[in-house]
């Protein structure tokens, strides 16, 4: 019954929020949706204990292979973005082929490279990808009405109900995996992977897993931006966002399942009202760096440590990380 | 007729030095083995072979009849071939419980779709209580949702084993299980390897605490410099000459 309360609280939220926002604002709310999905997503690789430099890449897979299915094939724009997460998936799984012989450091610098490696074969070929300029007027999703509610994707409240709906169902899906004895094995591996293995666990099946499944959210989340913004093009996916979505995950912490989400939204909204509406907003780049490096030496546990200290009359959900440093 | 697990002509080579040369033994099914002879006679060498955590460079590890050598680890404990580790190696950030419920992967083989779905109840009881029955096997049930780091030094001996259980093997592999335990503790351990063997699993353990092996192992094998030396009961092994030379240089006692 609470639950339930609490679930309609949130939806209540969730559908008011963009009234009270301007146009611009309703813009990056669309974003924010898609960057939760993002680190989240990037959240269940790190159970496993490899931290990936592809993930942003690994988006515009999603981006770029929704955009050409739509636009080059005719493929319907919802399908066509469950398509763009299915090839980054399996991307991601033609990929762990060279990247799981490496672990720790060197998996985070291969799949730096793997990632460049993609990019830049973007950049290079202009059929189909469209070399340095991208991918310019993909089709927008198409305009439906469920009755109560006509969504106009011009409108960007209509794009953020959307893409929140999908976002929302997508983290519920994470949410479950991660609860799940398959969510426990991927403790396991990150824990002790010998005695995992022991324990009759396929260590490479169980990474490749996760990679597959972060990839393929990655990969969704992309193709929501794709179809969004209209227009795609290799430096949006460059390791400068990487460092975002990283920064939103070291700030957050990733303890927990709400602690990169955590990461994001405040970022989010310390960089749109606050940075923006003072003017700060060409240095950016300094100050992303200057929380990440604080936030590293006064709060190593992220901002999910203080929300935990919030609620410390409940116990610890049995796993205490402190990746923040890493 | 095929023996239950037999080690034949093992062979391990590390660069110019051969840890293990030659070794064979078999392990008949329900009885606890010991491995035993002095530091760096190759004994946890022979046990990580055995585990599929080296691949042999020479000779086979056959289960009944198969041969199970340079399969990968898991593979080898699919087979019912399932190992502890030497020290206290844990999920130590996970509880009690969450360490045993990984033992029962095995068992209950967790399926990513049907867990999204939540059509896996019954699968997770199953485990949830295969999981209990090994933490009351070995005493642990009122510790379960302690954090594995937390406990003491026995009780995580205790534990690991614990997982190992948890996933029905045929065979345990136990590395050095009496290592840093009182005599109390030890006495303990004892009486559950006791108990695991009545449960018929066949026990196969690298140790030494002579006193444990000597009141423990049905059949215990000794080797020295990689190379097999002797075998037989405790008795046997006590008044060997080729042991005693081996552990003493030619001294009356072993223990």
């Amino acid at each position: 019954m609470r639950n339930l309360i609490i679930l309609l609280a949130a939806v209540a939220a969730f559908l008011a929020l963009p009234h009270g926002l301007s146009f611009s604002q309703q813009e990056v709310l669309v974003f924010l949706t898609i960057n939760i999905l993002l680190v989240s997503s990037y959240r269940l690789l790190t159970l496993t204990g490899e931290w990936s430099l592809g993930h942003v890449v690994i988006m515009g897979v999603g981006a770029y292979a929704s955009a050409l299915f739509s636009k080059k094939l005719g493929v319907y724009v919802p399908v066509s973005i469950l398509l763009g997460g299915g090839t980054a998936a399996l991307l991601a799984v033609l990929l762990s082929f060279p990247l799981f012989r490496m672990k720790g450091f060197y998996f985070l610098i291969g799949s730096f490279a793997a990632g460049e490696i993609i990019r830049l074969l973007w950049k290079r070929f202009r059929d189909p990808f469209g070399g340095a300029k991208g991918i310019k007027g993909i089709d927008p999703m198409p305009d439906f009405s469920i009755g109560i509610y006509d969504f106009d994707f011009f409108e960007p409240i209509s794009y953020y109900y959307m893409s929140g709906a999908v976002v929302a169902f997508c983290l519920w899906i994470l949410w479950r995996i991660e609860k799940s004895p398959v969510g426990l094995t991927f403790h396991a591996v990150h824990w002790q992977d010998k005695l995992a293995e022991a324990s009759g666990v396929n260590l490479r099946a169980y990474r490749t897993l996760a990679f597959a499944i972060a990839s393929g959210f990655a990969g969704i989340g992309g193709a929501l931006l794709a179809h969004y913004i209209g227009t795609i093009n290799p430096n949006s996916f460059d390791v400068e966002v990487m460092v975002f979505v990283l920064t939103w995950a070291i700030v957050g912490g990733t303890a927990t399942f709400y602690g990169p989400i955590l990461g994001c939204i405040v970022l989010t909204v310390l960089n749109e009202i606050i940075l923006r509406e003072m003017g700060f907003e060409q240095m950016r780049p300094l100050i992303y760096g200057a929380i990440m490096i604080l936030s590293i030496l006064f709060m190593p546990k992220g901002l999910e440590s203080i929300v935990q200290r919030i609620f410390s009359r409940r116990a610890p959900d049995g796993v205490v990380k402190q990746e923040a440093a890493e | 007729m095929t023996q239950f697990l037999e080690v034949d002509n093992l062979t391990m080579r590390f660069g110019g030095l051969t840890a293990v040369d030659g070794l064979s033994f078999k392990v008949n099914h329900g009885e606890i083995h010991g491995l035993i002879g002095p530091n760096g006679a190759g004994k946890t060498t022979t046990f990580n072979m055995i585990s599929g955590f080296y691949t042999p460079t020479e000779g086979q590890v056959r289960l009944r009849g198969e041969n199970i050598s340079g399969l990968k680890m898991y593979e080898v404990a699919r087979r019912g071939v399932v190992r502890t580790f030497q020290h206290s190696t844990l999920f130590a950030e996970l509880s009690v419980m969450d360490n045993v419920l990984v033992g029962t992967h095995m068992p209950f083989r967790p399926n990513i779709f049907a867990a999204i779905v939540g059509w896996d109840k019954d699968d997770r009881h199953g485990a949830e209580a295969r999981a209990r029955e090994a933490l009351e096997f070995f005493g642990l049930d009122h510790l379960r949702n302690d954090l594995a780091g937390d406990l003491s030094h026995g009780h995580q001996r205790a534990l690991g084993m614990a997982v190992a259980y948890a996933s029905h093997p045929d065979v345990m592999l136990l590395d050095e299980p009496f290592t840093g335990m009182n005599p109390e503790e030890t006495r303990q351990m004892m009486g559950l390897m006791r108990k695991l063997r009545e449960d018929g699993i066949t026990i196969l353990l690298v140790e030494h605490d002579m006193q444990a092996i000597m009141g423990l192992c049905d059949t215990i094998t000794c080797m020295s410099f990689g190379k097999f030396l002797a075998e037989g009961n405790a008795e046997e092994i006590r008044h060997h000459p080729a042991v005693i030379e081996a552990y003493l240089g030619g001294a009356r006692h072993v223990a």
